[in-house]
């Protein structure tokens, strides 16, 4: 019973930054701008968070310093692909690339070192509603940046479907040009999903950094593109994103489990991959991308 | 040919330079934050990369991967596909290269060799395929499947790895002399001490076969016909899911291929992470180089240089500078060159 229980927290660990950023991309990607920058955006709030908890000696802070470096890494993404209306894949590249050198750059430049910084100090458990007391998943439950990721999923999810802004964001993302002909800007709010991507992702990094009270190069590993992943076969939309990551983070954390059995942990690193493409392919449901995603609006091109 | 059209053709030609100038100097000024004088900078990646033997030769060694990458990368955008698997389908390529070699070590002499461009060639047009069925087949976006598709490649190369890696490595056997590409010291003295090797003449003869392919053939047609308008080339007669089954593959099998630069080439072993982004930054290769095979090279050599260019600053500014460079050179890309079309536009 305890190992289960044990299992369960290392997945929740694991799955929460996937899922804040799977959550946000949704975002993203129901307005109509594809976000393969999950990558770049969450290794920029990473960082961020360390600068931040490093320069005043508060946590706090450092959450802050990477939701602005999460959201201002996005709005690059978006002034290249929403405002000059370019590739939005090449885009998304071109950021993952710019943060990885960008990381490394300014580690050298603070901490003297290209593969990590100094400690920082972590986020203090919520206490006063008895969380931290359940057994074995106490700390993961009282954490605040896990408090803080259910809250958002599901405040997304309502976002989404249940408010005129979600309205308005998922009609552009189907029929920008329809959504204009009603006097919706575009550009405003495919500009706001990839903010509210770039938010997501960003305190993501800030869970990683503080969970690990220091940055070291490349630390997301490949993070981002499994929440875009898990994005596609949550169907875009925050809660089912956020379904799909826990799938995943539960795979991952079997195969730390697994570790040094004789069962091939590759296979099981796999599993995300092959799931995604299995969706894609119509194989396992239905995965129908919003119609005019990674299409710029051109109004003078119809 | 009226001035107007003329000044349009010139201002799309122009954008990959004007965004290499705005990326050098939007650089600059990381290099003046960190305490440095970005001309003097510049000038001592130039000198280093292309004023001495040793240093040319370095940079044609990390040029040759991205000739094969870029162009590969070129193949898909003209046929309408974007393959971001070029990664998996070099790092494939590599490991299939090293392993036929080692199991033909005790053939006669070009054996080894063509093997293990053959199968180097098959890894990687098998792993362009996969994407390329889905999306005929099943209308999957070629673009996810073929980044899930990077990180598939990376664990598989992990699992058969532990089966085939001399033990406790994380690389294979030697591969024999009779497989190795020689390097150009041999008879180039001025180049000593580099690795650049024959598998650049590979590249460019490759080049010059894909250009043939695209703008001479029958086939190389219907690639842009359905690249440019797959309505019409389907319309046209041109079976679309074939074409772009075939182009992935092709694709893939010329991103295969760059491995052989690094296996049979330089170190003649498959070694774990050897592509080390070059299948990435071919895309960058492909973006500057316009899709033209010559563009490519060109893009090659400029990317080879800034490569082996972080090496040699790095004493004086952190070497992640030239990462930077890229991904400023990639984003300043795609937006100038809206802009220039835009304006290519309304003077046409």
């Amino acid at each position: 019973m305890m190992e289960l229980l044990l299992f369960v927290a290392a997945t929740l660990r694991i799955t929460v930054p996937y899922a804040l950023a799977a959550a946000g991309a949704s975002f993203s990607e129901r307005g109509g701008v594809i976000n393969i920058a999950l990558e770049g955006i969450m290794l920029n709030g990473a960082l961020g968070y360390i600068l931040g908890a490093y320069a005043t000696g508060n946590p706090w802070a450092g959450v802050a310093a990477a939701l602005v470096a999460g959201v201002l890494t996005a709005a690059l993404h978006a002034l290249v692909t929403v405002y000059f209306r370019a590739d939005q894949i090449t885009s998304g590249l071109g950021v993952n690339l710019l943060a990885a050198g960008l990381t490394k750059y300014v580690l050298v430049a603070v901490f003297h070192s290209s593969s990590n910084s100094s400690r920082v100090p972590g986020l203090d458990l919520v206490t006063g509603f008895g969380l931290e007391r359940i057994p074995a998943l106490g700390p993961v439950l009282a954490a605040p940046l896990v408090l803080l990721a259910i809250a958002l999923t599901l405040g997304g999810q309502w976002l989404m479907f249940r408010s005129v802004f979600g309205l308005r964001l998922r009609a552009i993302g189907e029929r920008p040009e329809a959504a204009a002909t009603l006097g919706i800007s575009v550009g405003y709010y495919r500009t706001l999903g990839v903010l509210i991507s770039g938010a997501l992702a960003g305190l993501a990094g800030a869970w990683l950094a503080s969970e690990q009270h220091s940055f070291t190069d490349g630390m997301t590993g490949g993070r981002g593109y499994i929440a875009l992943a898990a994005m596609i076969v949550g169907k875009w939309s925050p809660v089912g994103a956020a379904a799909a990551c826990l799938l995943f983070g539960a795979a991952e954390a079997l195969q730390i489990t697994l570790q040094g059995s004789r069962f091939p942990s590759e296979i099981l690193q796999m599993l995300p991959y092959l799931v995604t493409m299995l969706t894609l392919a119509g194989l396992i449901g239905r995965a129908v991308p919003p119609r005019a995603v990674g299409v710029p609006y051109d109004p003078e091109r119809p | 040919m009226s001035a107007r059209p003329r000044l349009a053709t010139a201002l799309e030609i122009a954008a990959p330079i004007v965004a290499v100038g705005l990326a050098l100097a939007a650089g600059g000024a990381f290099i003046l934050a960190a305490g440095e004088d970005p001309f003097a900078i510049y000038a001592l990646i130039f000198r280093q990369c292309f004023g001495t033997g040793y240093g040319l030769g370095q940079t044609l060694f990390k040029a040759t991967p991205l000739i094969f990458t870029g162009l590969a990368v070129a193949i898909g955008f003209r046929g309408g596909l974007f393959n971001i698997g070029v990664e998996g389908q070099l790092y494939l390529g590599g490991l299939a290269a090293a392993l036929a070699a080692v199991a033909l070590a005790h053939t006669p002499a070009p054996v080894p060799l063509l093997g293990a461009l053959v199968a180097a060639a098959l890894a990687g047009a098998g792993w362009g395929a996969i994407p390329g069925v889905l999306k005929a087949r099943f209308g999957a976006h070629e673009v996810i499947n073929t980044i899930m598709m990077n990180f598939v490649a990376f664990s598989l190369v992990a699992f058969v790895g532990r089966r085939v890696f001399e033990i406790a490595t994380v690389r294979t056997l030697q591969i024999p002399a009779a497989a190795e590409l020689p390097r150009f010291d041999v008879w180039l003295p001025a180049l000593r001490g580099s690795p650049a090797n024959v598998a650049l003449i590979l590249a460019v003869l490759l080049a010059l076969a894909v250009g043939y392919l695209m703008f001479r053939t029958r086939f190389g047609y219907a690639i842009r016909a359905v690249g440019f308008n797959p309505g019409a080339a389907e319309y046209g007669g041109i079976a679309i899911g074939r074409t772009q089954t075939i182009t992935l593959a092709i694709s893939g099998a010329v991103a295969g291929l760059g491995g052989v630069n690094f296996v049979l080439g330089y170190k003649h072993f498959f070694e774990l992470g050897f592509s080390a982004g070059a299948g990435f930054l071919g895309i960058a290769v492909a973006l500057i180089g316009r899709n033209h095979p010559l563009g490519v090279i060109v893009a090659a050599l400029f990317f080879g240089a800034l490569s082996y260019g972080g090496l040699v600053i790095n004493q004086r500014v952190p070497k992640e500078l030239v990462e930077m460079l890229t991904a400023l050179v990639i984003l300043f890309a795609i937006a100038v060159q809206q802009v220039m079309e835009r304006a290519a536009r309304s003077l046409r």
